[in-house]
């Protein structure tokens, strides 16, 4: 070899590099030539890779490769894929009927799961990742259902809306009986601490119970039904529970029968498929609250 | 011969020497002897149990695999003889790798690379492969001899060539084969494999396999050891001077002379070495060094020259283990005239066989008492409570219910927590509505939605604990969970 052109270490016989650090020399101890060979193999590939697959960034863009290879396009087919794979379950939950898939519990477990995706995106931001709701925006997991909690009215519920523009869409609201001159002040704080008084909620002072009553029946009964119990068609709220959706206390009712209320929901059909809808509402009713 | 450079001539960029070794062949000789005996067996042991054990059967009752050993990934289960481990209790094989990794460093603080010499992958299958050419080719001298001459191709010699290539292959071969065995009902693969139907991705491994065992074993053998493997280094790094390294012992060896020459001087009663300097240590040698050069790197610790030495000794009538299993500190005493001393318990042993039985105990005792049946409880976090028209309380849960069992179970779910609670779960109320009860199949898991409800008033802490029971109707094995009931 061409030891002799080095140094010689006379303790291990073999030649140095001519390196030294501080006093100690570096023996020449050359790697394997199949391991050199192996190195500069990775070099090659290194090179052919970089022409194969996109690799090097240009200024706007990067180079291609020839191999027309691209994430994105991965990233497609395999997204297309899993549509393929979930596209029986979803023709499945097409084909059956509401009550019928709470019964099946594969196809109850697809339906939650798919519902609460697509609750995710399109109703958290009103009701609440969790449908927790807030002030205005009912509770999904509770038992009380301004247009009623069957699956079908849940489902028709999620359909058409409420006050939303579309043809089918719940319809009726609370009336501003302040604002429009139809009861006075006085008559408002009245019927207010009476309908508090129908859930078992404290009264004002000098509150006067048979004002009240005659009030309410003259003015509320039509929507809310004798004793206040509401009515889901009308979408009047059940005035005698625990639950109220903008608030039980006496400014808020106040406010609310000054003003009136009409919330909406938007109607979902068009926006998402037959299928997704039906999942939606089966998440919705096995949130817990479902009659 | 060797002409000096001073130093300060030199820049960083003048590189001496060649760029690149030329790999010296290896041709260790056949040997008979204890290691070798030893290294026999365990390669027989080892071979027999890797190529045959994915076809021994385990009976597990009908519709679960009955291979004793069986990785069963599209299902996510692993099966051991007796045991059935689900993905949730990977944690067995963190104790096992635990386990695995102490071991070796037990191994290493007692004898060295014993690992390396007898039980390596690589050095079993290479020492299978050198066994193959030697009966091929012939033995040490025949295979120099014919390397040599290789410009003479034969039609014999290339036979020759054929065949070992061809045995190599056959091992190889099914060394990649008994891999994939291991992930799926061996027999029926088996015939999959013959008749061209099994999946793609069995091919592609005994493939891989194949072609790394052929070339790693075949032809790159001791390379692999000396700059591919890593725990030369590292069990460098873990060894110390009480490790039984194999050592060739200076204080007898030295000075080394001829027979002749030896039975010449200690007839004038002078003192010499046994050592003969014949060589036969360094012609056993599979990594191709002279253990006569004190400890090295390349070193596996086989033993084998050993034997070889054994049978020199015994040849010209000298005690034998002149090389022979010994430590750094033996080496100095015998130099100093001392007695040698072996320690095999101290500290370092003590500690790592104290770690291997805590954690192999640990894991005995969770594999014994772990239960098939299993419950998992997440509580609702938004919302954490509902309130109910009645004024009631209500708390969702998600809970996971496990039957690792091989059987259906009939499930009862209760809870213990806020007064006069009723539990309900979501689909299965119309059969039993105060204590819901619901069928998990075998080896599966359920999911359910699971709803508390508390009457209004008697709740008046912000949180309960409240205890989960399932029941197995059947046979009464109940598991429990335990998390909060929440007031609003
Ligand atoms: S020196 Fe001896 S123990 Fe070490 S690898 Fe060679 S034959 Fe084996
Ligand atoms: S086999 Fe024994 S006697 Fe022969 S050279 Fe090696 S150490 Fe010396």
């Amino acid at each position: 070899m061409t030891d002799h052109q080095g140094e010689f270490d006379p303790v291990s016989g073999r030649s140095t590099t001519g390196h030294e650090w501080d006093g100690i020399k570096e023996l020449n101890t050359p790697l394997p030539r199949w391991w050199v060979i192996t190195f500069y193999l990775t070099i090659v590939w290194a090179i052919g890779y970089w022409i194969v697959y996109p690799a090097w960034p240009l200024i706007s863009s990067n180079t291609r490769g020839v191999l027309g290879y691209s994430s994105r396009a991965n990233l497609a087919v395999e997204l297309a894929n899993l549509e393929t794979a979930r596209g029986e379950k979803m023709v499945a939950l097409g084909a059956t009927s509401l009550a019928d898939i709470e019964k099946d519990p594969a196809l109850l477990a697809f339906a939650r799961a798919r519902g609460r995706t697509v609750f995710g995106d399109n109703c958290a931001p009103c009701h609440g990742s969790g449908a927790a709701g807030a002030k205005g925006f009912p509770n999904l997991n509770d038992d009380d259902w301004l247009w009623g909690g069957t699956l079908d009215q849940i489902m028709q519920t999620i359909q058409f809306g409420a006050r939303s523009g579309h043809a089918k869409a719940h319809e009726g609201q609370m009336l501003a009986f302040g604002k429009d001159g139809v009861l006075k002040p006085d008559e408002i704080v009245t019927v207010a601490n009476y309908v508090r008084s129908l859930s078992g909620l404290s009264t004002g002072k000098g509150f006067d119970a048979a004002k009240g009553e005659k009030i309410f029946a003259d003015n509320c009964v039509a929507c809310h039904g004798d004793g206040g119990k509401g009515n889901p068609e009308l979408g009047a709220p059940n005035l005698t529970d625990k639950i109220w959706l903008y608030g039980s206390d006496e400014a808020t009712l106040i406010e609310t029968i000054s003003q009136g209320r009409a919330g909406v929901m938007p109607a979902w059909e068009g926006r998402l498929d037959p299928a997704t809808i039906k999942a939606m509402a089966v998440y919705v009713h096995s949130l817990g609250g479902g009659k | 011969m060797n002409k000096a450079v001073n130093p300060n001539e030199l820049t960083s960029d003048d590189d001496y020497g060649p760029l690149y070794a030329a790999r010296k062949k290896v041709y260790p000789q056949s040997v008979h002897g204890t290691f070798r005996r030893i290294k026999w067996g365990l390669m027989a042991f080892c071979l027999g149990v890797y190529y045959f054990l994915p076809f021994v059967r385990w009976n597990r009752g009908l519709g679960a695999p009955s291979q004793a050993v069986l990785i069963d990934l599209p299902n996510s289960r692993f099966y051991f003889f007796f045991i059935e481990l689900w993905p949730q209790e990977v944690y067995y094989f963190t104790g096992l790798l635990i386990v695995a990794a102490v071991v070796l460093f037990l191994m290493n603080s007692v004898g060295g690379r014993i690992w390396c010499g007898y039980l390596c992958p690589q050095t079993v299958w290479t020492d299978l492969f050198y066994a193959v050419e030697r009966f091929v080719e012939g033995d040490r001298r025949d295979r120099m001899m014919k390397d040599k001459s290789a410009g003479a191709l034969t039609l014999r010699r290339v036979s020759e060539i054929v065949l070992k290539n061809f045995i190599w292959l056959l091992i190889a071969w099914w060394a990649g084969g008994a891999w994939v065995l291991y992930f799926s009902d061996a027999p029926t693969l088996v015939k999959q494999l013959l008749t061209f139907q099994a999946p793609m991705v069995a091919y592609i491994w005994i493939g891989i396999l194949t072609a790394t065992t052929f070339v790693l074993a075949g032809y790159l053998r001791e390379q692999v050891c000396t700059y591919m493997c890593p725990w030369p280094r590292i069990q460098a790094a873990l060894t110390d001077e009480w490790a039984l390294n194999v050592t060739y012992r200076y204080d007898r060896g030295e000075k080394r002379t001829s027979v002749k020459k030896a039975a010449e001087l200690r007839a004038h009663g002078e003192q010499v070495g046994d050592c003969i300097d014949c060589y036969q240590c360094v012609a056993v040698c599979p990594t191709g060094i002279d253990i006569r050069n004190g400890p090295q790197l390349e070193c596996i610790q086989c033993g084998l020259c050993i034997d070889a030495c054994d049978n020199v000794m015994t040849r010209i009538g000298r005690p034998k283990r002149l090389i022979g299993y010994d430590n750094d500190i033996n080496i100095q005493r015998r130099q100093e005239g001392r007695a040698p001393i072996y320690r095999i318990v101290r500290p370092r042993t003590i500690v790592y066989s104290a770690i291997i039985a805590a954690v192999g105990g640990i894991m005995l005792y969770t594999l014994a008492t772990r239960s098939l049946l299993d419950v998992n409880v997440l509580h609702d976090r938004n919302p954490v409570a509902v309130r109910l028209s009645d004024g009631s309380i209500r708390n969702a849960y998600t809970v996971r219910l496990l039957n690792k069992s091989g059987y259906d179970r009939v499930i009862a779910i209760d809870a213990n927590g806020p007064v006069n609670a009723t539990v309900h779960v979501v689909g299965i109320d119309s059969v039993t509505p105060d204590r819901p009860m619901i069928v998990i199949p075998r080896d599966s898991t359920s999911e359910l939605r699971l709803l508390v409800t508390a009457p209004a008033d008697g709740n008046p802490e912000k949180s309960i604990p409240v205890r989960f029971h399932v029941t197995d109707i059947g046979l009464g094995e109940v598991a429990s969970a335990t998390d909060n009931f929440v007031a609003p």
